[in-house]
Protein backbone atom coordinates (compact mmCIF):
# COMPACT_ATOMS: atom_id res chain seq x y z
CA UNK A 1 0.00 0.00 0.00
CA UNK A 2 2.77 2.33 0.69
CA UNK A 3 3.51 2.34 -2.98
CA UNK A 4 -0.24 3.49 -4.05
CA UNK A 5 0.44 6.95 -1.79
CA UNK A 6 3.69 7.07 -2.80
CA UNK A 7 2.73 7.18 -6.53
CA UNK A 8 -0.33 8.92 -5.99
CA UNK A 9 1.06 11.71 -4.22
CA UNK A 10 4.15 11.89 -6.66
CA UNK A 11 1.51 12.84 -9.54
CA UNK A 12 -0.50 15.03 -7.59
CA UNK A 13 2.65 16.99 -6.83
CA UNK A 14 3.63 17.26 -10.35
CA UNK A 15 -0.32 18.38 -11.13
CA UNK A 16 -0.03 20.95 -8.39
CA UNK A 17 3.52 22.73 -9.30
CA UNK A 18 2.70 22.63 -13.00
CA UNK A 19 -0.43 24.93 -12.49
CA UNK A 20 1.64 26.90 -10.35
CA UNK A 21 4.63 27.38 -12.55
CA UNK A 22 2.58 27.47 -15.24
CA UNK A 23 4.45 24.31 -16.49
CA UNK A 24 1.61 21.96 -16.98
CA UNK A 25 1.86 20.80 -20.86
CA UNK A 26 5.23 20.25 -20.11
CA UNK A 27 3.88 17.82 -16.92
CA UNK A 28 1.38 16.37 -20.11
CA UNK A 29 4.69 15.24 -22.22
CA UNK A 30 6.81 14.50 -19.77
CA UNK A 31 4.00 11.60 -18.59
CA UNK A 32 3.99 10.31 -22.37
CA UNK A 33 8.15 10.58 -22.87
CA UNK A 34 8.42 8.76 -19.23
CA UNK A 35 6.16 5.62 -20.04
CA UNK A 36 8.31 6.12 -23.43
CA UNK A 37 11.79 6.01 -21.82
CA UNK A 38 10.96 3.00 -19.48
CA UNK A 39 10.64 0.89 -22.73
CA UNK A 40 14.43 1.38 -24.10
CA UNK A 41 15.70 1.32 -20.41
CA UNK A 42 13.36 -1.99 -19.41
CA UNK A 43 15.03 -3.48 -23.15
CA UNK A 44 18.47 -1.88 -22.09
CA UNK A 45 18.49 -4.17 -18.68
CA UNK A 46 17.05 -7.00 -20.36
CA UNK A 47 19.80 -8.40 -21.55
CA UNK A 48 22.13 -7.99 -18.22
CA UNK A 49 19.72 -9.34 -15.93
CA UNK A 50 19.28 -12.28 -17.96
CA UNK A 51 22.70 -13.13 -18.87
CA UNK A 52 23.53 -12.61 -14.60
CA UNK A 53 20.22 -14.77 -13.62
CA UNK A 54 21.75 -17.54 -16.30
CA UNK A 55 25.25 -17.40 -14.11
CA UNK A 56 23.29 -17.60 -11.06
CA UNK A 57 21.68 -20.95 -12.29
CA UNK A 58 25.19 -22.11 -13.47
CA UNK A 59 26.81 -21.14 -9.36
CA UNK A 60 23.94 -22.88 -8.47
CA UNK A 61 23.70 -26.26 -9.94
CA UNK A 62 27.87 -26.31 -9.39
CA UNK A 63 27.66 -26.55 -5.94
CA UNK A 64 29.34 -23.09 -4.41
CA UNK A 65 27.18 -22.20 -2.14
CA UNK A 66 27.41 -25.63 -0.23
CA UNK A 67 31.17 -24.90 -0.02
CA UNK A 68 30.91 -21.66 1.07
CA UNK A 69 28.13 -22.25 3.99
CA UNK A 70 31.03 -24.48 5.36
CA UNK A 71 33.25 -21.28 5.78
CA UNK A 72 30.68 -19.38 7.20
CA UNK A 73 30.01 -21.93 10.54
CA UNK A 74 32.64 -20.01 12.61
CA UNK A 75 30.36 -16.33 12.00
CA UNK A 76 27.14 -17.64 12.36
CA UNK A 77 28.07 -19.33 15.35
CA UNK A 78 28.99 -16.17 16.81
CA UNK A 79 25.86 -14.44 15.30
CA UNK A 80 23.43 -16.80 16.44
CA UNK A 81 24.03 -18.21 19.76
CA UNK A 82 20.69 -19.30 20.99
CA UNK A 83 20.75 -21.67 17.83
CA UNK A 84 24.23 -22.87 17.68
CA UNK A 85 23.46 -26.59 18.59
CA UNK A 86 20.23 -26.91 16.15
CA UNK A 87 21.49 -28.76 13.55
CA UNK A 88 18.48 -27.76 11.09
CA UNK A 89 18.69 -24.20 11.82
CA UNK A 90 22.29 -23.85 11.01
CA UNK A 91 21.94 -25.79 7.94
CA UNK A 92 19.32 -23.53 6.46
CA UNK A 93 21.03 -20.25 7.81
CA UNK A 94 24.85 -21.09 6.22
CA UNK A 95 22.96 -21.98 3.05
CA UNK A 96 20.91 -18.56 3.30
CA UNK A 97 23.62 -16.21 4.06
CA UNK A 98 26.09 -17.92 1.15
CA UNK A 99 23.31 -17.84 -1.51
CA UNK A 100 22.94 -14.39 -0.41
CA UNK A 101 26.48 -13.20 -0.87
CA UNK A 102 26.04 -14.25 -3.88
CA UNK A 103 23.72 -12.67 -5.17
CA UNK A 104 21.05 -15.37 -5.54
CA UNK A 105 18.08 -13.35 -4.48
CA UNK A 106 15.76 -16.04 -5.40
CA UNK A 107 17.06 -19.60 -3.60
CA UNK A 108 17.95 -17.27 -0.64
CA UNK A 109 14.93 -16.58 0.48
CA UNK A 110 13.45 -19.71 0.99
CA UNK A 111 16.11 -21.52 2.34
CA UNK A 112 15.91 -18.16 5.10
CA UNK A 113 12.43 -18.96 5.77
CA UNK A 114 13.20 -22.33 6.44
CA UNK A 115 15.86 -21.44 9.03
CA UNK A 116 13.37 -18.94 10.82
CA UNK A 117 10.95 -21.67 10.64
CA UNK A 118 13.52 -24.00 12.45
CA UNK A 119 14.38 -21.01 14.90
CA UNK A 120 10.60 -20.07 15.58
CA UNK A 121 9.55 -20.19 19.95
CA UNK A 122 5.88 -18.81 20.18
CA UNK A 123 4.63 -16.27 18.67
CA UNK A 124 7.27 -13.54 19.33
CA UNK A 125 10.30 -13.32 17.23
CA UNK A 126 13.62 -14.37 19.54
CA UNK A 127 16.85 -12.32 19.16
CA UNK A 128 18.02 -14.61 16.51
CA UNK A 129 14.86 -14.40 14.33
CA UNK A 130 15.75 -10.32 14.59
CA UNK A 131 19.11 -11.60 13.46
CA UNK A 132 18.31 -13.67 10.87
CA UNK A 133 15.74 -10.58 8.97
CA UNK A 134 18.48 -7.77 9.71
CA UNK A 135 20.64 -10.79 7.83
CA UNK A 136 18.52 -10.55 5.15
CA UNK A 137 17.19 -7.06 4.99
CA UNK A 138 20.77 -5.86 4.72
CA UNK A 139 22.81 -6.31 1.51
CA UNK A 140 25.31 -8.50 1.60
CA UNK A 141 26.10 -9.50 -2.11
CA UNK A 142 30.00 -10.08 -3.06
CA UNK A 143 29.29 -8.99 -7.21
CA UNK A 144 26.17 -6.54 -7.31
CA UNK A 145 25.68 -7.93 -10.90
CA UNK A 146 22.16 -6.03 -11.80
CA UNK A 147 23.65 -2.27 -10.70
CA UNK A 148 26.62 -3.29 -12.60
CA UNK A 149 24.44 -3.94 -15.36
CA UNK A 150 22.31 -0.63 -15.29
CA UNK A 151 25.43 1.25 -15.55
CA UNK A 152 26.57 -0.74 -18.28
CA UNK A 153 23.91 -0.01 -20.46
CA UNK A 154 24.31 3.84 -19.67
CA UNK A 155 27.77 3.54 -20.92
CA UNK A 156 30.16 3.39 -18.00
CA UNK A 157 33.93 3.16 -19.02
CA UNK A 158 34.20 0.28 -16.42
CA UNK A 159 30.92 -0.45 -14.80
CA UNK A 160 32.21 -2.45 -11.97
CA UNK A 161 34.58 0.25 -11.11
CA UNK A 162 32.07 1.18 -7.78
CA UNK A 163 32.71 -2.50 -6.57
CA UNK A 164 35.06 -1.25 -3.15
CA UNK A 165 32.32 1.58 -2.52
CA UNK A 166 29.70 -0.81 -2.35
CA UNK A 167 31.80 -2.84 -0.30
CA UNK A 168 32.83 -0.70 2.39
CA UNK A 169 28.70 0.33 2.44
CA UNK A 170 27.64 -2.80 2.82
CA UNK A 171 30.24 -3.75 5.76
CA UNK A 172 29.30 -0.49 7.34
CA UNK A 173 25.54 -0.74 6.91
CA UNK A 174 25.33 -4.48 7.69
CA UNK A 175 27.38 -3.96 11.16
CA UNK A 176 25.17 -0.75 12.15
CA UNK A 177 22.12 -3.51 11.86
CA UNK A 178 23.82 -6.48 13.56
CA UNK A 179 25.21 -3.64 16.53
CA UNK A 180 21.25 -2.32 16.80
CA UNK A 181 19.66 -5.68 16.79
CA UNK A 182 22.43 -6.84 20.09
CA UNK A 183 21.76 -3.46 21.32
CA UNK A 184 18.61 -3.25 21.27
CA UNK A 185 18.11 -7.18 22.84
CA UNK A 186 20.22 -6.56 25.33
CA UNK A 187 17.79 -3.43 26.48
CA UNK A 188 14.83 -5.05 25.83
CA UNK A 189 15.74 -8.68 28.11
CA UNK A 190 17.10 -6.09 31.15
CA UNK B 1 42.58 -1.21 -19.06
CA UNK B 2 41.75 -1.70 -15.42
CA UNK B 3 42.07 -4.38 -12.98
CA UNK B 4 37.67 -4.23 -12.70
CA UNK B 5 37.51 -4.86 -16.54
CA UNK B 6 38.47 -9.12 -15.72
CA UNK B 7 35.67 -9.20 -13.20
CA UNK B 8 32.72 -10.29 -15.80
CA UNK B 9 34.95 -12.56 -17.79
CA UNK B 10 36.85 -14.00 -14.80
CA UNK B 11 33.46 -14.75 -13.24
CA UNK B 12 32.34 -16.20 -16.58
CA UNK B 13 35.30 -18.42 -16.83
CA UNK B 14 35.16 -19.04 -13.48
CA UNK B 15 31.83 -20.08 -12.90
CA UNK B 16 31.71 -22.09 -16.15
CA UNK B 17 34.47 -23.98 -15.47
CA UNK B 18 34.18 -24.74 -11.95
CA UNK B 19 30.37 -26.35 -12.63
CA UNK B 20 32.02 -28.22 -16.01
CA UNK B 21 34.19 -29.70 -13.75
CA UNK B 22 31.47 -31.05 -11.44
CA UNK B 23 29.66 -32.33 -14.45
CA UNK B 24 27.04 -29.96 -14.39
CA UNK B 25 25.27 -28.87 -18.00
CA UNK B 26 26.84 -25.38 -18.10
CA UNK B 27 24.80 -24.18 -20.84
CA UNK B 28 21.62 -25.90 -19.98
CA UNK B 29 22.25 -24.36 -17.04
CA UNK B 30 22.78 -21.04 -18.20
CA UNK B 31 19.94 -20.80 -20.31
CA UNK B 32 17.38 -21.91 -17.56
CA UNK B 33 18.72 -19.22 -15.27
CA UNK B 34 18.10 -16.36 -18.41
CA UNK B 35 14.67 -17.56 -19.09
CA UNK B 36 14.40 -17.25 -15.35
CA UNK B 37 15.80 -13.29 -15.69
CA UNK B 38 13.26 -12.50 -18.67
CA UNK B 39 10.06 -13.28 -15.65
CA UNK B 40 12.31 -10.72 -13.30
CA UNK B 41 12.61 -8.12 -16.53
CA UNK B 42 8.61 -8.97 -16.90
CA UNK B 43 8.26 -8.14 -12.98
CA UNK B 44 10.51 -5.11 -13.41
CA UNK B 45 8.46 -3.27 -16.48
CA UNK B 46 5.36 -2.38 -15.73
CA UNK B 47 7.26 -0.32 -12.19
CA UNK B 48 9.64 0.90 -14.71
CA UNK B 49 6.88 2.68 -17.02
CA UNK B 50 4.96 3.61 -14.05
CA UNK B 51 7.42 5.03 -11.81
CA UNK B 52 9.31 6.85 -14.85
CA UNK B 53 6.04 8.49 -15.85
CA UNK B 54 5.69 10.13 -12.08
CA UNK B 55 9.10 11.20 -11.81
CA UNK B 56 9.48 12.60 -15.66
CA UNK B 57 6.08 14.74 -14.35
CA UNK B 58 7.65 15.48 -11.33
CA UNK B 59 10.71 17.09 -12.69
CA UNK B 60 8.75 19.12 -16.06
CA UNK B 61 6.58 20.25 -13.20
CA UNK B 62 9.43 21.88 -11.57
CA UNK B 63 8.30 19.67 -8.21
CA UNK B 64 11.65 18.15 -8.26
CA UNK B 65 13.95 21.04 -7.56
CA UNK B 66 11.78 22.47 -5.19
CA UNK B 67 11.65 19.38 -3.20
CA UNK B 68 15.78 18.95 -3.51
CA UNK B 69 15.66 22.45 -2.50
CA UNK B 70 13.57 22.25 0.67
CA UNK B 71 16.20 18.93 1.56
CA UNK B 72 19.10 20.37 0.32
CA UNK B 73 20.54 21.79 3.80
CA UNK B 74 19.51 18.37 6.08
CA UNK B 75 20.87 16.26 3.11
CA UNK B 76 23.89 18.53 2.43
CA UNK B 77 24.69 18.58 6.52
CA UNK B 78 24.95 14.67 5.37
CA UNK B 79 26.95 14.81 2.72
CA UNK B 80 24.44 13.19 0.64
CA UNK B 81 23.08 13.72 -2.96
CA UNK B 82 19.78 16.02 -2.84
CA UNK B 83 18.64 14.32 -6.29
CA UNK B 84 19.19 10.81 -4.38
CA UNK B 85 16.09 11.51 -2.55
CA UNK B 86 13.07 10.03 -3.69
CA UNK B 87 15.29 6.72 -4.06
CA UNK B 88 15.76 6.79 -0.81
CA UNK B 89 12.28 6.54 0.21
CA UNK B 90 11.40 4.09 -2.48
CA UNK B 91 14.56 1.48 -1.97
CA UNK B 92 13.49 0.13 1.52
CA UNK B 93 9.39 -0.39 -0.32
CA UNK B 94 9.83 -1.98 -3.37
CA UNK B 95 12.82 -3.62 -5.28
CA UNK B 96 11.59 -2.81 -8.88
CA UNK B 97 10.42 0.37 -8.20
CA UNK B 98 13.96 1.26 -6.38
CA UNK B 99 15.88 -0.33 -9.11
CA UNK B 100 13.56 1.84 -11.60
CA UNK B 101 14.51 5.21 -9.91
CA UNK B 102 17.89 4.26 -9.35
CA UNK B 103 18.21 3.28 -13.04
CA UNK B 104 16.94 6.47 -14.17
CA UNK B 105 19.59 8.82 -11.90
CA UNK B 106 22.06 6.69 -13.08
CA UNK B 107 20.72 7.32 -16.96
CA UNK B 108 19.99 11.11 -16.43
CA UNK B 109 23.50 12.02 -14.68
CA UNK B 110 25.52 10.00 -16.04
CA UNK B 111 26.56 5.97 -14.83
CA UNK B 112 30.02 7.91 -13.80
CA UNK B 113 29.12 11.45 -12.33
CA UNK B 114 29.24 11.74 -8.46
CA UNK B 115 25.11 11.32 -8.45
CA UNK B 116 25.20 8.19 -10.73
CA UNK B 117 27.62 6.83 -9.00
CA UNK B 118 26.07 7.31 -5.04
CA UNK B 119 22.90 6.19 -6.83
CA UNK B 120 24.74 2.81 -8.36
CA UNK B 121 26.24 2.54 -4.51
CA UNK B 122 23.18 2.86 -2.39
CA UNK B 123 21.10 0.78 -4.59
CA UNK B 124 24.55 -1.85 -4.49
CA UNK B 125 24.38 -2.28 -0.63
CA UNK B 126 20.81 -1.96 0.57
CA UNK B 127 17.82 -4.22 0.54
CA UNK B 128 13.94 -4.10 0.31
CA UNK B 129 13.52 -3.67 3.73
CA UNK B 130 10.08 -3.78 4.67
CA UNK B 131 9.48 -6.13 1.99
CA UNK B 132 11.62 -8.73 3.14
CA UNK B 133 10.32 -8.16 6.77
CA UNK B 134 7.01 -8.96 5.79
CA UNK B 135 7.95 -12.02 3.80
CA UNK B 136 9.98 -13.68 6.39
CA UNK B 137 7.75 -12.50 9.61
CA UNK B 138 4.85 -13.51 7.69
CA UNK B 139 5.92 -16.52 6.32
CA UNK B 140 6.65 -17.85 9.94
CA UNK B 141 3.66 -16.35 11.54
CA UNK B 142 5.15 -13.70 13.78
CA UNK B 143 3.34 -10.68 14.76
CA UNK B 144 5.77 -9.58 17.38
CA UNK B 145 8.53 -8.88 15.48
CA UNK B 146 10.15 -6.87 18.31
CA UNK B 147 13.62 -4.80 17.53
CA UNK B 148 13.97 -6.24 13.97
CA UNK B 149 12.42 -2.83 12.11
CA UNK B 150 14.51 -0.31 14.14
CA UNK B 151 17.36 -2.34 13.24
CA UNK B 152 16.81 -2.90 9.70
CA UNK B 153 16.17 0.85 8.79
CA UNK B 154 18.92 1.40 11.10
CA UNK B 155 20.80 -0.48 8.54
CA UNK B 156 19.33 1.15 5.77
CA UNK B 157 19.98 4.86 7.01
CA UNK B 158 24.03 3.82 7.81
CA UNK B 159 24.06 2.15 3.96
CA UNK B 160 22.49 5.68 2.47
CA UNK B 161 24.86 8.22 4.75
CA UNK B 162 28.44 5.93 3.81
CA UNK B 163 27.30 5.74 0.21
CA UNK B 164 28.29 9.39 -1.03
CA UNK B 165 31.19 9.21 1.27
CA UNK B 166 32.75 5.62 0.25
CA UNK B 167 31.96 7.25 -3.46
CA UNK B 168 34.15 10.51 -2.53
CA UNK B 169 37.17 8.33 -0.70
CA UNK B 170 37.08 6.01 -4.00
CA UNK B 171 36.89 8.27 -7.14
CA UNK B 172 37.22 12.42 -5.69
Amino acid sequence: MAMAWIWTGMVALSLLFGLVNGSISQVANAAMEGAGAAVTLCLALAGVICLWSGVMEVIRRGGLAAGLARLLRPILIWLFPENRDNQEAMEALSANVSANLLGLGNAATPLGIRAAAAMKRGQIATNDLCMLVVLNTASIQLIPATVAGVRASAGAVSPFDVLPAVWITSICSVAAGIGVARLLARRESA
Amino acid sequence: MSAFDLVIPLILLGTAAWALYRRVDVFNAITTGAAEGLSTVIKIFPNLVCLLTAVYMLRASGAMEAMAGVLAPALHLLGIPPETAALMVVRPISGSGGLALGAELIETYGPDSYVGRVSAVMLGSTETTFYTIAVYFGAVGIGKTRHAIPAALCADIVGFIVAPIAVRLFFY
